[in-house]
């Protein structure tokens, strides 16, 4: 489990997410990507199971580019919701994604929840997955019509902190996705808050260490006799 | 028995089996159903229960709901309680065990106020007490069903923030939140603290009506009205019932699902 936010502000969309995916209560990936691809236009952030969050992302993103060729126009995120929450209807919530869907096109910003049962939201701010509780609490403190770009980035990063500070089953960096009228900007990551501190010895043994009591020369491989057999099969 | 009382021996009162006693009066009773007697549910609860420990003083919140299951049943109970000067107690869960547990203090500070030497408890005190009760009562499979939050002060005079947990899980905090309050206010009060360590009783204060109001956004079990408790050098008060401003506005804009 992981978590990701969004947030809609001056007709343009910033996604952020926090960049830990657990098993269980490992870490299994330290710095995952949990913003992804669907259109140019158009990503979304998947918490709950990683494996179902990015199959059925890469699964919708390809259906938009054939929708894109088809069409012969800029896909719409009110396509890839269409999209994704009759997938996951169909499935009746066994496949565990939990999205923020965001985008930019030609009606303007957007911005949507999809639940792993297929329920979506319209929102001007979402929080999902298991520090969503922590980040919405500083949306719903903070969050006003019509912030500025640079307040709205340091409002979505304060708030997946609270959630990579506060829940333990998020972690890591903040990675922010600025999507606008015909230019996406990655910051990736945009703010680093858990970082491995250095360690404080050096562990290695210095060479020596293993006193040699005997060397043996290798023999190198073109010196062997290769022979050519047929094996014979019972 | 007048011969017995004129002999000369002593009369000690004999031992008296109370087992046997018992067991002889309920004997016939084995067909009939006994009352339960453990708490498997909380009926009315309330919600979440907050506290800051400054170097001022220490400030608790509580809203004033009674929740009978989704039903806002009570709205106008107290669920902070002031034990004696030096402690407010604020409670989480089941009311009536709640209520229950406020007899039992009150009781305690009455104790305190006939020994007649002008000490009373102190919030440490309680909250070791509150730990003990709680603890005791889980170990037999009979909780009361609470969240208990110590707001006070020790007899040296600094503050003290205490948590206790119908498990018997109790520590010390600067921060502390039970129930919905941990995910939502929680956060935002240690982020609060972390950015400002040496702030007073009205900033806290201020913190806390912040976390309240969001709260009422996000709890569906609670309400916009609520009281504050601070217990400093100066004063241990409860305050007026009183409510957040809230902002709906963003609800106008966006419409629907799709």
């Amino acid at each position: 489990s992981n978590f990701i936010i969004k947030q809609w502000y001056q007709r343009r969309v910033a996604i952020t997410a926090g960049g830990f995916y657990t098993g269980g209560s490992i870490v299994c990936d330290l710095n995952c990507e949990k913003i992804h691809y669907i259109a140019d236009n158009i990503y979304c952030c998947g918490a709950g199971t990683a494996a179902d969050t990015e199959f059925t992302t890469r699964m919708v993103s390809s259906k938009m580019e054939l929708l894109k060729l088809r069409t012969g126009r800029e896909g719409r995120v009110i396509s890839a919701l269409r999209m994704l929450k009759q997938y996951l209807f169909r499935y009746q919530g066994y496949i565990s994604a939990a999205l923020v869907l965001g985008g930019v096109d030609v009606t303007g910003p957007a911005l949507y929840t999809v639940y792993p049962h297929g329920s979506t939201d319209k929102l001007p701010y979402v929080t999902m997955g298991s520090g969503s509780l922590a980040a919405m609490s500083v949306f719903e403190d903070r969050y006003k019509l019509n912030m500025e770009e640079e307040e709205a980035k340091a409002l979505v990063c304060d708030a997946i902190k609270a959630g990579i500070i506060n829940d333990l089953g998020s972690g890591s960096n903040v990675d922010i996705t600025v999507i606008r009228k015909g230019e996406v900007e990655v910051f990736r990551p945009y703010q680093v808050v858990c970082q491995k501190s250095q360690r404080q010895g050096d562990y290695t043994f210095p060479r020596g260490t293993t006193v040699v009591t005997n060397t043996t020369e290798m023999v190198p491989f073109s010196a062997l006799q290769v022979t050519d057999e047929e094996v014979m099969e019972l | 028995m007048a011969a017995h009382l004129a002999s000369n021996e002593l009369h000690l009162p004999k031992y008296v089996n109370m087992k046997e006693r018992v067991a002889e009066f309920w004997k016939d009773e084995g067909t009939t159903v006994s009352p339960k007697k453990h708490t498997m549910q909380p009926i009315v609860t309330g919600t979440s229960v907050l506290g800051i420990r400054t170097k001022e003083g220490v400030v608790i919140a509580a809203d004033t709901l009674g929740s009978y299951g989704s039903l806002a049943r009570f709205r106008d109970i107290q669920r902070l309680m002031k034990v004696n000067d030096s402690t407010i107690i604020g409670g989480f869960g089941d009311y009536a065990d709640f209520q229950f547990l406020m007899k039992l203090l009150r009781q305690q500070t009455i104790d305190d106020e006939v020994v007649g030497d002008g000490v009373y408890r102190d919030a440490p005190a309680i909250h070791n007490w509150l730990r003990c009760v709680l603890y005791n009562r889980r170990t037999k499979f009979n909780p009361l069903w609470n969240t208990i939050v110590v707001a006070g002060k020790n007899y040296g005079g600094e503050p003290y923030l205490g948590y206790v947990d119908k498990i018997g899980v109790a520590f010390e905090e600067k921060t502390v939140a039970t129930g919905f309050g941990s995910y939502i206010a929680l956060p935002m009060m240690r982020k609060a603290m972390d950015e400002n360590p040496d702030m007073g009783v009205e900033e806290a204060k201020a913190v806390l009506k912040r976390c309240l109001r969001v709260l009422f956004y996000r709890d569906c079990r609670s309400l916009n009205r609520f009281q504050i408790g601070v217990v400093s050098a100066g004063e241990t008060s409860i305050s007026e019932p009183m409510s957040a401003d809230t902002d709906w506005s963003i609800g106008a804009n966006p419409s629907g699902y799709e």
